[in-house]
Parts: C-alpha cells; sequence; structure tokens
C-alpha cells in the first residue's frame, strides 16, 4: 500500500506548482488502485482523503490503533484541500480554535523532517489590519488571548506594517496585530505527508473508493458498503467535506450534519517583476474583505464578500469538485479592495481566477464528534475556510476522543451534538450560509444574533410578546426574548448597534432588572429542554441516582439541582430534576442540551420498556415570575398560599392558575431572586399569560427578557452550562459541594474522581469578579474570554460577565489557576490562594482592578430558604 | 422558498430606507385584473371575486406575522441588489456533464427557480435522472388548496415513470432486493430535488406502493416495459389513484393518515418532460405549461407549444367533460369558466372532491379527521351528480428534436398568465445573447490587474453585471416587474416583491420555471448516424 502512496508523492521537485501535478500524478496512480481489493474487515473506516481524514488517521496511527482504513473517492488531497489557500493563521476568536491552529502550526511545522515529504512550510507570519477602531479593538481581543496561550502576537502601528510588507497602503490604517509565527504551506503536500506517516503505521488508503452508505445495527456502526464492496467495521469517520451532509443522510438512521458549501473566489497572479519574498507576510484585510499571500514571486489573493454564492444546495454526485466558472463581476469588489491595498500592484498579470467551494456551517465554528443516534459514527467537517490552520488540531482531538472516550479539551463549541435534525433543512442550510460567511470577515461584537433561519421554533406566546415590543435572540433555533423595547422608545438600527462599549439598550434592561427586584417581571423561558424519566418501579430512581451526583431520592415535590456528570467528574449537563411522584421525574436542562443530554441518556439508560424517556419540551410554555410580588399574583390566581412557608423555595406542586389546571408550579427562578417558574401545557400558555398580565398589572408586572436574567443570575454568581461549566469543569471546582452527595449510598459517574478531588484539592476554581475602576458609559464592557491576572501573572479566563444593576459593577465570573512560577505546572487552588491576590482583568489590552469573591455578595439575600439546600442554581442562559 | 431571506431583506430594508409615498397606488393598479385563486370556496354568483379576497386571503391568513394589517408602513422600496437577492434566492442551475454510454447528453444544462405568492409556497419543481434507463425528467406541479399534493406528486411521480419504464428483468432484481431486504438498485438521482421529504414513515407506505406497481407491472411480462407514451400516461393515473387509495384504506398511524387526507383533498396539476436523446416526450394535466424555443435556419425565433392547457378555454376539454357526463349537465359543468363553478383547471391530481361520490367523501371525512385543523375545504359543490369530473390522466406529446430545437421551458401558470409564449421564448433569447456578451472575453482578457478592475468597474457602471445569470430568474423578473407596455418598471418590481404575505397571492402567483437547453450538436450528430 505504502509504495502506491509513495509514488504520488515522490514526483519531481521541479514540478512543484500544484497547478501542474494535478497532471503528473494521476497516471501514477490510478492504474494500480483498481486491482487492490478492499480488505473484509476493519476496526476504523474513514471517508474523506482531505486533509481532515489524514489527520485523523495520522493521529490515530500514532496513539497506537491498528486496523485503519482509508477510503477517498477521488485521489488523495483533491477536494477543497487541493485548491485550499494555504495559509495557516492561528488568530481565532475561540480558545479552543486558537489551540487547534496552534498545534496544526507546530505539527506541519517538523512534518517534512518526520516524513520527507516537501510540504512548502514557511514561518511568514501575518499581520491582521484596522481600518476601524472598532476592528483594532476586535483584534487587541484576541492579541491578549493569544498572549496568554503562548503565541506571540502585538499590535503594531501602521509605520510598522508598511516596514514589514513595503507594498502596502497604510494611509487608512488605524494599527495593526502581527502574529510572527503564522506560516504558509502547501495543504495538498501536508495531506499527502499526513496520509504517507499514516501509511507507515498501518493504515491503509484507497483512493477511487466511494462510500455509498454506511452500515447501522442496533444504533451502532457494523461496516460501510462501497462501490468495491462492503467493509466491516466498528467505527465511522465521516470526513467528506461538502459531501458529508449527504453522506450523513444516506444512511438508514440518518445522521444530521448541518453544512452548506458556498463558492469561494481567489486571485492568483505571475510573479511580480522583482517576485516577492518567499516569507513576505500574509496580510488579512477584514474591512476590506480579503486575504493576500506571496505565492511563487507573486500574490494569491482572495476573500469573503458581502454576496456569497451558495452552491450544491441539491447535492451533486461529482467525484471531485469540476472545474466551476469564474466569476469576474463577482469578484470585483475584493480586486478593487486588493488594489487599493496593493495600488502598485495594478500591472501584476493575472493568472488564474479560482473557484474552490468552502462549506460553512450554521455558527461559523467547524462540526466534530460522535453521532447522538448512531454509536461508532464520527464527524470532523465543516471547516468554514479554516480546514488548514483547524487540521491538525482537530484530526488529533478527534483522535483522542475515539481512543479515550473524550478530547483532551472541551470541545463543546464545536460537537455535533450541539445541533439538531432542526438545523438539517437544505433551504434553512442555503440561507444561514449566505449569512455565515460574509461574518467571517465582519466585526465580531457581543451579543449579535443571526438574522436568517430564524422563527423556526416558537412559543406560543411569540406573537403576543413580540406586539409589545420584544427583541429577539435564537437559541438552537427558538426564539427568546431578549428585552421589551417601550412604545416611546427608540433603538438603534441592526448594523449601528454593533458595539464594543455601552449598548444602547443599558436603561431598557436596567428597567426590566428593576421591576424583578421591587415588584414582579415574567419572563418566557420555554426554550429549555424538559425530559421526563417514568417507571414502574424503582428504575427510575434507580438509573437518576447513578447518573446524577446529588441525592434524588428526596421526598415528592423536592426539586434538585444536579449535574449529570462524566466519569472524570465534569459537567456534561447541569439541571434541574423535580420529583413528581415516587416514579416520574420532571428534568429541565439548557436549551441545546436537547440532543446532547437525551444521547448521554439513552446511553446509559438500559432497554427497559418498563422505564420511560420522554422528550416533553414541545408540550410545555414556560413562564418565569421574578420578584417579591411573584407571590401575591401566584396566590390571587390559585387562592392558594403561596407564602414561604406554604410553598418553600425549591418545591414543586401542580395547581390551578387561573381557569387552567395541572399548572406545575416551581419555586425557583435560575436567578436567585423570589419567584416561581410555571410549566404550562401549551394550550392554556395565553390565557394563564393574561391572567398573570391582567392580575399582575397592580403589583407593577413587566414582560422581561433573557437579559434581564443574565444580569441577575451573574450578580448572583450563578454559573451556566455551556459558558462557564464544561465537561471538564467539577462541582467542586465552581463552589457546589452542597450539590453533590458522595454518601448517597450507592455509586454514581464520577464519583470516584470527585472523591479523589475532594482529598487533593482543585486545580481551577470558579471566582467571581466585581470590576472596580471600570467606567461603564466609557470604558470596554467586558465579554468573555478576557485573560485574568494575579498579582501579575497571568491565572485565567473568564467565562461571562455582565453589568449587575444592584452593585452598580460589572460582574465577571472565570476561572483561577495557579501555575508554579518556575515550572507552569499547575497547583492547588485554595481559598485562601483566591482571597490573597490583587486581580486584574485585561479587556482589550487594559487591565482593570477587580476584586475576587468566591461566594455571592450575601447581603442580597433576603428571602427565606430551606436550610440546607439554597438555590444557586444556574440552569440560567439555557 | 425566499420568505426567509426576504424577511431578512426586509428588516434591513425597514430599518434604513425612508417610506415610499405612493407605494399603495402602485398596488391599487393591478389589483383588478389579478384576483385569482384556483379554488373558489363561495361559488354563488358573479360577486365571489371580492368575497373571496377578502374571506380567502386576509380573514384566514390573519395568524401570519407581517400581515398588511399589521404593517401599515410597510412598502418599502428595495435597492436593486435587494430586489436582485429576493430573487435569487430559489435559484439553481446544473450542468449535464455526463456523456450517456459515449454519446454527449442532449441536454446540456438547465436552470430554474420559483417565487412564492402563497406562504407557505403551493408550487414544486423537479429534475432527476432515471439511473436504470436513461432519460432525463423534469417536472414542474403547482398545487391549490395547500402544498401537500403538489409535494407528493413531486417526489413521487418521478419514481412511478422511472418504475415504468424498467425492463422486466431490472424489475426482478429490485423485487429480488426488496424480499431479500437488500439496498435496492438506485433508481433515480436528483438534479434539483423538490424539498425536503417531512415524514420519513410516509416515504416508507410510498415505496410499499410502488412496488405494488412494480408487482404488478411484472405481472404483464413485457421484456422491455413500457414504452414512453404508455409509462407517462399510467404513472400519471396510477399515482392519482394511489393517492385516492391510500386515504381511504385504513392507516393506523395518524400523522401519515392526517397527511394522505391533506394530499388528497388538496390538488396539484402537473406537466413533466422526458427526455431521452432525441425523443422528447411531455406529459401534461392542467395548466401548467412546457414550449419550445426554435430557432430557423434563417435565425429567426419561433415558439412551439408542446402542451394544451386543460381549462376552460380549450374547447377540446369542454367537449371531452361533456361527452363524460349527461347532457342534463353541459350547462353546469363550467360554471363562471370553472369546473362546477369552483376549479380553474380541469385536470389535476387530488382534489378528490370533484372525483368521489358523495358517499364516499362522508365517509371518509366521517372517520374523526380534524379537518379544520388540517385545512381541508370540505363541501361538495353543487350540480355534483356524476363524479368523476376531475381526472388526472396526461395528456402526452411526442416531439423528435431538431438542430434548431434550442431550448424548452416548462412553469406553472403563474409565468403563463402574465406573459404570452412568444413573450417568453423572446425573453430567453434575449437572456442568452446578453448573457454571451457580458461575459468578459477569456480570450482577449486584459492581462493585469489594473485593466482587469477598469474593465469590471465599467461594467458596473453600466449595470451589466447586474443582469441575471439564471433564465428563469429573468422570466420571473418580468412577469412581475413588466407594465402594461411590457416594459421594465423597477418600482413596480419592488413594490410586487414588498407586498405583505397575505395580499401577494391576490397580485401575483406562485411561479416556477425550469428553462431547459439542448446540445444541438449532438442532436445534429445523431441525425446525421441515423
Amino acid at each position: 500500500m505504502f509504495y502506491r502512496l509513495l509514488s504520488v508523492v515522490r514526483r519531481p521537485r521541479s514540478s512543484q506548482g500544484w497547478q501542474k501535478w494535478s497532471s503528473a500524478r494521476s497516471g501514477a496512480s490510478a492504474a494500480k488502485a483498481h486491482s487492490v481489493a478492499l480488505p473484509a474487515q476493519a476496526q476504523v473506516v474513514i471517508c474523506g482523503g482531505g486533509i481532515m481524514g489524514t489527520s485523523v488517521a495520522y493521529h490515530l496511527s500514532k496513539m497506537g490503533w491498528k486496523d485503519i482504513v482509508l477510503l477517498e473517492q477521488g485521489r488523495l488531497a483533491a477536494g477543497s484541500t487541493r485548491f485550499c489557500a494555504g495559509i495557516l493563521s492561528t488568530a481565532r476568536h475561540l480558545t479552543i480554535e486558537q489551540k487547534m491552529a496552534d498545534y496544526s502550526n507546530k505539527l506541519y511545522h517538523q512534518l517534512e523532517q518526520e516524513t520527507g515529504i516537501h510540504t512548502g512550510y514557511i514561518r511568514t507570519g501575518s499581520i491582521f489590519l484596522a481600518q476601524t477602531q472598532d476592528r483594532l479593538i476586535s483584534l487587541k481581543r484576541i492579541n491578549s488571548r493569544l498572549n496568554v496561550i503562548g503565541i506571540p502576537s502585538e499590535i503594531i502601528s501602521p509605520k510598522k506594517v508598511a516596514e514589514l510588507h513595503p507594498l502596502l497602503n497604510v494611509h487608512d490604517l488605524v494599527g495593526a496585530m502581527h502574529v510572527p509565527e503564522d506560516a504558509v504551506v502547501s495543504s495538498a503536500d501536508v495531506a499527502l505527508a499526513l496520509a504517507s506517516a499514516a501509511s507507515q503505521n498501518g493504515v491503509q488508503i484507497y483512493d477511487r473508493t466511494s462510500i455509498l452508505h454506511v452500515m447501522v445495527r442496533k444504533g451502532q456502526v457494523t461496516g460501510v458498503e462501497t462501490d468495491k464492496g462492503q467493509i466491516q467495521c466498528h467505527y465511522f469517520v465521516n470526513c467528506a467535506g461538502q459531501w458529508a451532509y449527504e453522506l450523513g443522510l444516506s444512511n438508514e438512521e440518518p445522521v444530521s450534519i448541518p453544512l452548506h458549501a458556498c463558492e469561494h473566489f481567489y486571485l492568483l497572479t505571475r510573479p511580480w517583476e522583482t517576485p516577492l519574498q518567499s516569507n513576505a507576510p500574509t496580510i488579512v484585510d477584514a474591512d476590506g474583505r480579503i486575504y493576500i499571500r506571496n505565492w511563487q514571486g507573486g500574490i494569491l489573493s482572495g476573500g469573503f464578500e458581502k454576496n456569497p454564492k451558495p452552491i450544491f444546495t441539491e447535492g451533486k454526485n461529482q467525484l471531485e469538485i469540476q472545474n466551476l466558472q469564474e466569476d469576474w463581476d463577482h469578484f470585483e469588489p475584493l480586486l478593487s479592495s486588493l488594489l487599493r491595498r496593493m495600488p502598485e500592484l495594478e500591472t501584476l498579470e493575472i493568472m488564474k481566477l479560482v473557484n474552490c467551494p468552502e462549506t460553512f456551517t450554521p455558527d461559523m465554528r467547524c462540526i466534530m464528534g460522535e453521532s447522538p443516534s448512531v454509536r461508532g459514527y464520527f464527524v470532523l467537517v465543516g471547516m468554514n475556510s479554516a480546514g488548514l490552520s483547524f487540521g491538525g488540531g482537530a484530526g488529533r482531538y478527534l483522535a483522542e476522543w475515539m481512543v479515550h472516550g473524550y478530547p483532551s479539551e472541551s470541545v463543546w463549541e464545536l460537537d455535533l451534538k450541539r445541533f439538531g435534525a432542526l438545523q438539517s433543512s437544505r433551504t434553512f442550510l442555503r440561507h444561514r450560509v449566505m449569512e455565515v460567511m460574509p461574518l467571517l470577515y465582519d466585526l465580531k461584537v457581543p451579543r449579535w444574533d443571526f438574522q436568517t433561519g430564524r422563527q423556526l421554533r416558537t412559543s406560543p406566546l411569540y406573537d403576543r410578546l413580540d406586539a409589545q415590543g420584544a427583541r429577539w435572540m435564537e437559541k438552537h433555533g427558538f426564539e427568546r426574548p431578549k428585552y421589551f423595547v417601550p412604545p416611546d422608545k427608540d433603538l438603534l438600527a441592526l448594523e449601528q448597534s454593533k458595539t464594543f462599549y455601552k449598548p444602547d439598550w443599558f436603561e431598557i434592561v436596567e428597567s426590566e432588572v428593576k421591576c424583578c427586584k421591587e415588584a414582579v417581571c415574567v419572563i418566557d423561558m420555554s426554550s429549555f429542554t424538559k425530559f421526563e424519566i417514568t417507571s414502574t418501579g424503582d428504575q427510575a430512581l434507580e438509573i437518576l441516582q447513578y447518573l446524577f451526583s446529588n441525592d434524588l431520592d428526596v421526598p415528592v415535590g423536592h426539586i434538585v439541582h444536579t449535574g449529570m456528570l462524566n466519569e472524570g467528574g465534569g459537567y456534561e449537563n447541569d439541571c434541574s430534576i423535580a420529583r413528581l411522584s415516587k416514579r416520574s421525574f420532571f428534568m429541565i436542562s439548557p436549551t441545546d442540551q436537547q440532543v446532547h443530554c437525551w444521547a448521554w441518556l439513552k446511553k446509559y439508560m438500559p432497554e427497559d420498556s418498563n422505564l420511560i424517556l420522554e422528550d416533553v419540551t414541545w408540550k410545555y410554555t414556560a413562564l418565569n415570575l421574578i420578584g417579591p410580588r411573584a407571590v401575591d399574583v401566584l396566590s390571587e390566581l390559585s387562592y392558594a398560599p403561596m407564602t414561604p412557608d406554604h410553598f418553600p423555595s425549591l418545591f414543586c406542586k401542580e395547581m390551578s392558575v387561573g381557569y387552567a389546571n395541572g399548572i406545575r408550579v416551581m419555586s425557583m427562578t435560575h436567578t436567585g431572586e423570589p419567584g416561581f417558574m410555571l410549566y404550562i401545557p401549551i394550550e392554556y400558555a395565553l390565557h394563564v399569560y393574561n391572567e398573570v398580565m391582567s392580575v399582575g398589572q397592580k403589583y407593577g408586572i413587566r414582560n422581561a427578557g433573557y437579559y434581564a436574567l443574565r444580569s441577575l443570575r451573574i450578580e448572583k454568581f450563578f454559573a451556566f452550562w455551556g459558558q462557564d461549566l464544561n465537561t471538564l469543569t467539577t462541582p467542586l471546582e465552581c463552589g457546589r459541594e452542597s450539590r453533590v452527595k458522595l454518601d448517597k449510598g450507592m455509586d454514581f459517574i464520577g464519583r470516584d474522581a470527585l472523591l479523589q478531588q475532594k482529598q487533593n484539592g482543585v486545580y481551577k476554581r470558579l471566582t467571581m469578579f466585581i470590576l472596580d475602576d471600570h467606567d461603564t458609559d466609557l470604558d470596554l464592557w467586558p465579554w468573555w474570554g478576557e485573560p485574568i491576572y494575579r498579582n501579575g501573572q497571568y491565572v485565567g479566563k473568564t467565562t461571562s460577565s455582565a453589568y449587575g444593576y444592584t452593585l452598580e459593577r460589572h460582574v465577571c465570573l472565570g476561572f483561577v489557576h495557579n501555575f508554579s512560577e518556575d515550572t507552569g505546572e499547575e497547583q492547588v487552588v485554595t481559598a485562601d490562594f483566591i482571597n490573597r491576590g490583587e486581580y486584574e482583568i485585561d479587556i482589550a489590552g487594559h487591565r482593570f482592578q477587580a476584586k475576587a469573591k468566591l461566594y455571592p455578595v450575601t447581603s442580597l439575600f433576603t428571602h427565606k430558604r430551606r436550610k440546607d439546600d439554597v438555590e444557586l442554581s444556574d440552569l440560567h442562559g439555557k | 422558498m425566499s420568505s426567509t431571506v426576504s424577511y431578512w431583506i426586509f428588516n434591513s430594508a425597514r430599518n434604513s430606507i425612508a417610506t415610499l409615498q405612493g407605494g399603495q397606488r402602485l398596488y391599487s393598479r393591478y389589483a383588478s385584473n389579478r384576483i385569482k385563486s384556483k379554488w373558489r370556496l363561495f361559488p354563488q354568483g358573479p360577486v365571489t371575486l371580492k368575497n373571496n379576497a377578502s374571506c380567502g386571503g386576509i380573514a384566514l391568513q390573519k395568524a401570519f406575522r407581517h400581515t398588511s394589517t399589521e404593517e401599515d408602513d410597510f412598502h418599502l422600496p428595495l435597492s436593486p441588489e435587494q430586489v436582485n437577492e429576493v430573487l435569487r434566492a430559489g435559484e439553481s442551475a446544473h450542468k449535464i456533464l455526463d456523456l450517456v454510454s459515449g454519446v454527449p447528453s442532449s441536454v446540456l444544462r438547465f436552470e430554474s427557480n420559483q417565487l412564492a405568492a402563497n406562504f407557505p409556497v403551493e408550487d414544486r419543481g423537479g429534475v432527476a435522472a432515471c439511473l436504470q434507463t436513461n432519460g432525463l425528467m423534469f417536472g414542474v406541479f403547482d398545487g391549490h388548496g395547500g402544498h401537500a399534493c403538489a409535494q407528493a406528486v413531486s417526489e413521487r411521480l418521478f419514481y412511478y415513470v422511472a418504475v415504468s419504464l424498467m425492463s422486466q428483468q431490472t424489475l426482478e432484481q429490485m423485487e429480488g432486493a426488496m424480499e431479500s431486504m437488500k439496498p435496492l438498485l438506485p433508481i433515480l438521482q436528483w438534479l434539483k430535488h423538490p424539498g425536503d421529504s417531512i415524514y420519513k414513515d410516509v416515504t416508507s407506505v410510498h415505496l410499499d406502493h410502488l412496488r405494488v406497481y412494480w408487482q404488478e407491472l411484472l405481472n404483464l411480462h413485457m421484456e422491455m416495459g413500457l414504452n414512453i407514451e404508455e409509462a407517462l400516461m399510467y404513472s400519471f393515473q396510477r399515482l392519482d389513484s394511489d393517492i385516492s387509495l391510500e386515504i381511504q384504506a385504513a392507516l393506523e398511524d395518524e400523522m401519515t393518515r392526517n397527511l394522505s387526507l391533506q394530499v388528497a383533498f388538496s390538488g396539484a396539476t402537473a406537466c413533466m418532460a422526458h427526455v431521452d436523446g432525441v425523443h422528447l416526450h411531455v406529459a401534461n394535466a392542467g395548466d401548467c405549461r412546457a414550449i419550445l424555443g426554435v430557432q430557423e435556419d434563417n435565425g429567426m425565433w419561433s415558439c412551439l407549444p408542446l402542451t394544451r392547457d386543460h381549462n376552460a378555454w380549450n374547447p377540446t376539454e369542454l367537449s371531452r367533460l361533456k361527452r363524460e357526463h349527461p347532457e342534463s349537465e353541459h350547462r353546469t359543468i363550467i360554471m363562471d369558466n370553472r369546473l362546477l363553478g369552483v376549479l380553474m383547471p380541469c385536470r389535476a391530481f387530488g382534489d378528490v372532491q370533484l372525483k368521489w361520490s358523495k358517499e364516499l367523501q362522508r365517509s371518509v371525512l366521517e372517520r374523526g379527521f380534524d379537518t379544520e385543523a388540517l385545512n381541508i375545504y370540505q363541501f361538495t359543490p353543487p350540480h355534483y351528480y356524476t363524479p368523476p369530473y376531475l381526472t388526472a390522466r396526461p395528456e402526452v406529446t411526442y416531439h423528435r428534436l431538431r438542430p434548431q430545437d434550442k431550448f424548452l421551458v416548462l412553469a406553472s401558470d403563474g409565468l403563463w398568465d402574465v406573459l404570452g409564449n412568444e413573450d417568453v421564448v423572446r425573453l430567453v433569447v434575449e437572456h442568452l445573447a446578453e448573457v454571451c456578451r457580458h461575459k468578459p472575453d477569456l480570450a482577449q482578457r486584459p492581462a493585469n490587474l489594473g485593466l482587469m478592475q477598469s474593465l469590471l468597474l465599467q461594467r458596473k457602471a453600466q449595470g451589466l453585471h447586474a443582469t441575471d445569470q439564471n433564465a428563469a430568474t429573468r422570466l420571473i423578473r418580468y412577469a412581475i416587474g413588466s407594465n402594461e407596455y411590457g416594459e421594465m418598471e423597477p418600482e413596480r418590481l419592488s413594490a410586487m416583491l414588498t407586498l405583505p404575505e397575505d395580499l401577494a397571492r391576490m397580485y401575483r402567483d406562485d411561479i416556477s420555471v425550469t428553462v431547459v437547453y439542448f446540445n444541438s450538436d449532438s442532436i445534429g450528430s445523431s441525425y446525421k448516424g441515423s
């Protein structure tokens, strides 16, 4: 097998330009491919011989897995990988993406040495230009995050830019970021080098072999059917790039992989009179929507235009990307932008305008992980034009995931399970990617929302709330109110409201928060994922006791906040569970847990017809009545006393509200404020809402949205799964010992890890920071991901933040680590360590003093609570 | 199809642009002649047109967002770019790449587009290649009384045709695979899928019925399968009778049952073309239309209609109806230019209200359907004595393609109501000429970046780049944007596109267009060969 591959790779160095080697190679590899028969079985079958597939194969074989087969329908590295512009850039918005790119950079750097295959790796560095102050702020934020994970970068002046790249016009720039270790590389050669190394480690590679569909039995991958026969296998990895969506749907049990391709154009030129240095830095001019790199003495320049052209909506069965048409008219804005940036290039000769489709995902993040419905079906696709940068790191994480059962970093933001079948309509994808592609170079400001693919899932109250001025955000397809614009107030247009400073809704949310504190507000929170677990005997209790860390054997009517932990003690999910009866439980989890939590429960629940798990999300509308007067509203509507003596905190009762019977009333608000959650069967939703609003009038009731909720919960130090908490965070690390019952009389998942942690101490600790010298009106607002400094040393990053209207200060939540000054190793974090530090938060390069707190400011608690279980929840934000 | 995108665009327009004075006036000008709906609910006489507008249009759809009443100040002009975005949201184009057994395919490429007036849109279109026999199929399906029937027909009809064309041997293989639970031979390759199948369970029921059909074909013991004309004829009628039988049979699953009911009680007209080499067959039932654009040797263009509309203006259809029903009904079959005073086309899939006996309708509906929730028109038209009044039997036309046949246009009646056959051919021809002219000449491409940029900017200034790349888009643009004299009026186009959802249907119908281009060289060579 390997000799065949090498024949592909060992082409004469002289014909280096890739536009030539497609012809140079094809003869060599094609002939032999047909004669080789496929193996009858394998441990792993990987579909796709691009950079993703080869990287997964490389890492799996490195980790010692044998018996891996990689199938490619055309030739190796012939799809988007071949057309890739070859820019490796570590300046990403998400930390996990920065880490993947950083690892890729290091991997590709040593690949030539490891394999002897020339990869064209040149460390050119890259320069990100800012034409506006807002862009510069965005770059500064990235800059401070790159530095703390050890990637050198700095903010430089326009003058310095001109020194680094003399051809650039810098007159309209306000600054730039320089990342000196970024590189350019030939992505096809990288893929071939990875394939060759994998092949040396025993991976068998077959090209010109198409997978027809994946065979599944009892929810488990059993093999693949190809055009050359079947292969039995335990694991299947879908790295099929743009064809992954269709391949996913071709199973009997379809796997929904939401992505869609758009045409992407870049320009190749002939060499400049004095050929450009091969180490000339790569330029990204996001405000001009273009990137420029040196290419064989000339340049390669493309971009992400405002009006992308989606393609392959119907799906296509071509082997490789055919020569798509060039579209010069479409490219004109990018060309003009290029010539504005480098006016001297006017005389540069055109070689080609390349049209290479790229895939995009609904939220601009790549997709990896195991399918929630088919065990052993892994996915690594949807790179949003950053496949080369992510290839190495993403391949490694996926390989770790397959080998160890979980990756070494939390990758929830990239997990396939953040999507469900609801994101897989072709129309939705087509419309959404038309918005996503321009966003790659748009300014990323806090709290932006997608505008396309909206109004998919809504509460029955949607129209009522909309008519009252609701502004909406979307989570997992569900519309949720952000805040309510009063009739006499006008807000800025969408485009103008983008800011890193104080937003225009500040006063609106302030009045909503005030109303929650002093009177009563109602928030529609129907998007929460709601499951019901019932059994004929004690099965439900038993399985829940095993899956959750808190003790669920509580009297009927109690609500328990608890984590669903993994073996390492980390949060897979954070939820509230109400015991409805001896044998049935009602479970409330964050909105985007719908797929993940379901898959997790299904994985551990025994096949038992007496144990029923039902997703009742769509059956209930949830209203959150927050505020001191919620008691009055509800007792007036139900003719039942609702005072804390009769209805203490964290209780659940079915009662009637207005004319409607069977409303589940729970005394919790996910904010720490007094009040109630009402779970209302949807047909009663409008009735109950109307009743609440009309009775509530005399108590000053008003609508509120999630921004108010967010401010309330962060001020009370309520952490939130998916942002503050993830699969690598344990309850002990966020001060939730009270929610773990290590001695509840039976084992539960993660117990051993927690026991050990209890003994050894924690290595990071969720801490609340109150910004001291921060001027809300004039200073940049914190968002999340800002580095935290303790006594001048970097100790961690923030995970979320909000303005606390009671404290009149900004509040950030974040993790504090204790890195040893000598070795950099992580050490135990004690309360003392936290309390004895002087803290600063770095917002876009400016450090603000902050006070660290391990517990919420207690004077805020006034409400009477059940003694042992203060509602320190969280579900929030969900 | 385009509603999400247009919603997005409207929102941004709403935020940025001032109100256009006189927007209202623009609508009212066209209101009088465009109020049309294929189904009429209250067929009691001449006043019904107004009735229909207020009851059927606004009142029923109040629940939708962005209705006219909520958004009084909604008439904002769209910028030309926004107009383009709305129009092009539904575009698709496909080049036929493969060589069919060494011979270049007679079809070069096709372009299609769709613009909705109903929300959700009731038109469907599909293109697929038969994998077990040669041939490409193009279809346009125009639903009425809901989209359920059009969706079902668009998803299923091609399968029926493909199966009808299979040889005995292929059918045996299919049956064998089915029996041994092995994967089936692929039947179709969709080049343009009519839409996502919503209910998986239903699809398996459909497959079962398709299987019954091929089993019956197997029993006919015809080695070579049916000829194309018979295949089209049988497939249409077979699918329609399956649709009708599926709801009469007791179905277990409630969702399948409700869906089948919606399919049977809504309707769809269908027009499809089957192209295999030089053999072009067109089957039509209803008022969609297919025409050929022909360029004579002298360069003159003409149009060759391949279908006849099945409606009250077609004398052949009138006499067919009179022949099929007793003389006493001759005055009541067509009233007000509608079949029994209610339906515009007189051939269609579904619409069992006009096919079943009253007793059958009653007995099916009495099985406890929530007809209101399912949005079913539950009524018997007056003078309903001798059903069926409606048939899905198609009229099949055969045409042997000649080198002068350049393109085929298939479209729903939303297009033909506003554009004549000659207009359509003229527009496509203009489109072809423009596309040629506007492509930068690659042979003499400017050598350097500066020259290229100035050329592109020049073209931009002339507005050349804004022309549609897709002939179907151009047809739709002219269909809704040209005035009484056939001139393009940008204000009108923008006004028609910003119509609130509940009003749109009164000014325009759903429009679906597919333009198929033929490869004259390959057609010509097959003439030389024979």
